[in-house]
């Protein structure tokens, strides 16, 4: 057999999986010299999904920038999926896409049209999300890399920040957790055909819709679940000044991922992120793969908003219309000393 | 048994060592090198949750050891290696039914053949069936002389359930030479297979 993209593209650890440990990544940032700008409305000191800049009185640019190891051996999903999750970020802030730009690793010896149709896959992503490509820079390199930086517009009264919830909001989730699980069986032969499916359109779905489904509402905190899996970022949301109860058994995830977990086809970065997380999340009799779910990496993972409880049945209905399984996984609470706490819901909370 | 999983990343220094540890077929120990430290707390949580007492020792800046023990050497834990593979590898809605000493029709020594083969390859198979049951002259592959029984004793300790009907027992004699699983009745044998998913029947 020819060696085919799918024998090169495979790499050690695709996706967001490849993302550095945010213990890590927090050491160095805090070391940094902090520079005041005022029209630097959000920067990365407060681990927000992306950067905002405020050019007038009604107008900011959202930037943002992701790229990663290939998770799939389909060079044009390949590319589907890095530019969804790059466009995330400007979703996940409450922009729209204006303009984006290429960055590539990409080994010379290779063939050059697979590099062709990753790129492809890209600016099909981007001129769906309404967005242009608008230039790149490619490096040679060992391995395949890609991903996108974007740029969206917003009004600067209008940003959705990540860590503004309020107890008594309520969680809603856009997208089926486990897609790290199921890329990582599949690395390994052992993720059926199904399952691979359901990650590739989840992955491959872009944040757009469910983020034009929750604009109508109230909506005080959003972020996107990626690298740091739903219990990282939701810990960055709720920040210092609110705690969370989450409902494992409402928490949408593709099925197969459970099996998987249960045969600890494990990420290391799921591990990492429980590692960061350690005493901050208390789990009530959860079963441990619903434990490894929450702490997935998501690659081109779903939004989770906060939204205000009275909004949050009409905002959900909405988004289950978008087709990918989606649910309200818990609630916003006073600050408290458990910052997350995971357990069966004991009730049917609205859905 | 060494597995060397050192500039391996996850989960393929886990996927190793399951394989290793399915190699044992039982009690027994498993040791595995990994170069990080992150892998070494993926080794331990599959050790946690598989009951298997695990070592760790660090012999160099990137350079661990693990030592998973499965079971007791001595056998103690055994009841806990059951445990294991009742969690793992039973398919609750399967059942297999055996109503015969052979498998299929036509020649008989063929179908002995086939038979012994088909427990053989149930024992070995990814996915076990919660329960087998045995009836009419299927009891003599439960009874002492069967040439299934080691099978049939793995299939017992991996939790799969083993029953044999008593009428067929006491009809053919038997009943003093069950060698494996329990005795069942008429009431039990329609209960399970009413509530299976799926039986099979070879």
């Amino acid at each position: 057999m020819q060696s085919s993209a799918k024998d090169i593209l495979f790499c050690k650890s695709g996706g967001c999986s490849a993302k550095l440990g945010a213990g890590l990544l927090r050491h160095v940032l805090e070391k940094l010299p902090k520079v005041e700008d005022k029209n630097l409305l959000v920067g990365f000191s407060g681990s927000d999904d992306a950067a905002v800049y405020q050019l007038s009185e009604d107008l900011a640019i959202v930037q943002t920038l992701d790229f990663f190891p290939p998770m799939v051996t389909d060079p044009y999903i390949f590319g589907q999926i890095a530019a969804a999750n790059a466009l995330s970020d400007i979703y996940a802030m409450g922009g729209e896409v204006k303009t984006a730009l290429n960055i590539v690793c990409f080994p010379e010896k290779m063939d050059l049209n697979i590099l062709g149709t990753i790129l492809l896959g890209g600016s099909d992503k981007i001129h769906e999300a309404g967005g242009v490509v608008a230039g790149g820079h490619s490096i040679a390199d060992e391995g395949i890399k890609y991903g996108l930086s974007v740029t969206g517009t917003i009004h600067p009264q209008k940003i959705l920040k990540n860590n503004a919830c309020k107890p008594g909001d309520v969680l809603i989730l856009t997208k089926p957790l486990g897609v790290g699980i199921v890329t990582t069986a599949n690395r390994v032969g052992q993720a059926s055909t199904r399952a691979m499916d359901k990650a590739i359109e989840s992955m491959t779905t872009l944040n757009k819709y469910a983020a034009e489904a929750l604009r109508k509402y109230d909506v005080h905190a959003c972020t996107d679940v990626t690298g740091f899996g739903f219990l990282g970022h939701l810990s960055e949301m709720i920040a210092d000044t609110c705690s969370a109860v989450i409902y494992y058994d409402k928490i949408p995830y593709i099925e197969e991922a459970y099996i998987y977990a249960e045969e600890f086809l494990l990420t290391g970065a799921g591990q990492k992120n429980r590692n960061f997380l350690g005493e901050k999340v208390q789990f009530d009799e959860v079963p441990f793969p619903y434990e490894e779910i929450l702490f997935d990496p998501q690659t081109s993972g779903g939004l989770l908003a906060a939204i205000d409880s009275k909004d949050a049945p009409d905002a959900l209905k909405q988004i289950q219309a978008l087709g990918l399984s989606c649910a309200i996984v818990g609630e916003i609470k006073e600050q408290a000393e458990i910052k997350i706490q995971v357990k069966k819901s004991d009730e049917e909370i609205e859905r | 048994m060494k597995i060397d999983a050192r500039g391996e990343q996850c989960p393929i220094p886990v996927v190793k060592a399951k394989e290793a540890i399915k190699q044992l077929g039982g009690n027994g120990q498993v040791e595995v090198l990994v170069d990080n430290e992150i892998a070494v707390q993926n080794l331990l949580k599959m050790a946690g949750q598989k009951n298997y007492a695990a070592t760790e020792e660090k012999l160099g800046e990137s350079d661990f050891k693990i030592v998973f023990t499965v079971g007791d050497i001595d056998g103690k834990k055994e009841d806990i290696v059951t445990d294991f593979f009742v969690a793992d590898h039973i398919d609750r809605g399967l059942l297999v039914a055996i109503s015969a000493d052979t498998m299929g029709t036509g020649d008989e020594s063929l179908g002995k053949v086939l038979l012994k083969g088909f427990i053989y390859a149930l024992a070995k198979a990814d996915a076990l069936p919660a329960s087998i049951l045995f009836y009419n002259r299927g009891a003599f592959m439960t009874a002492l002389a069967s040439d299934s029984l080691e099978d049939l004793k793995e299939l017992e300790m991996a939790g799969v359930e083993i029953l044999t009907c008593g009428t067929c027992l006491n009809h053919y004699g038997l009943t003093e030479h069950l060698a494996v699983g329990s005795v069942t009745n008429m009431y039990t044998i329609v209960e399970k297979m009413t509530a299976a998913a799926k039986v099979i029947k070879p």
